[in-house]
């Protein structure tokens, strides 16, 4: 029994748990960062389709609810709390990105669900990175 | 859009993501998004009417 746990530890290029082999190969970074580039990607990287989908649904249907409530994408940063907004943001990758070199969502916060839909932005970036870290769990074998 | 209908967005997206990446087996983590999305909405709710009968 150790000794077929030995083997599984030293065949394994990323064991994790050190007694499971990790059924991945390649870069071990890779869904890490295409989670977080794409939503969904790092599960899709993995072959977890149906995860995949639903964490890409989730992720885009709260920046399109955030963008369609007038929220801000963060373009100035006057205080920590516009940084904070600013990281969140980041979150949703190249979704942030493209938002903001594509000038959509509000400038200013002119209506008053333009707050929430700010949130939303913010939320949806963090909600990417939790995906996108569960992505990489999975490929070290830390989740199943 | 008016603020039950972004609270049930935002309620469903989270929990969705929450159940997910925090369990394992797709009948616990549909469980554990449904109870997401009760504490989200639930909490929203009496939250809401705190607020109305502190405003009277």
């Amino acid at each position: 029994m150790a000794t077929e746990e030995n083997k599984n530890a030293a065949a394994g290029s990323g064991t994790a748990t050190g007694t499971q082999p990790v059924p991945y190969e390649g870069f071990v970074y890779l869904p890490l960062i295409a989670g977080w580039l794409v939503p969904g990607a790092g599960h899709f990287v993995l072959g977890k389709w149906g995860r995949g989908a639903l964490l890409a649904a989730s992720v885009l249907g709260m920046f399109a609810t955030g963008l369609a409530m007038h929220g801000e994408i963060g373009s100035e940063v006057h205080n920590i709390l516009d940084i904070l907004g600013l990281a969140g943001g980041l979150g949703s990758g190249l979704l942030y990105m493209v938002a903001r070199a594509a000038g959509w969502g509000a400038a200013q916060a002119q209506v008053t669900t333009a707050d929430w839909g700010t949130r939303f932005i913010w939320v949806a970036g963090l909600l990417n990175v939790i995906a996108a870290v569960d992505a990489h769990n999975l490929r070290t074998g830390r989740k199943s | 859009m008016t603020y039950f209908p972004a609270v049930l967005l935002f309620a469903l997206f989270a929990s969705t993501v929450f159940g997910i990446t925090q369990r394992e087996t797709p009948m616990r983590m549909f469980r554990y998004g449904l109870y997401c999305f009760s504490l989200f909405v639930g909490s929203a709710i009496v939250l809401s009417w705190l607020m109305w009968l502190i405003a009277r």
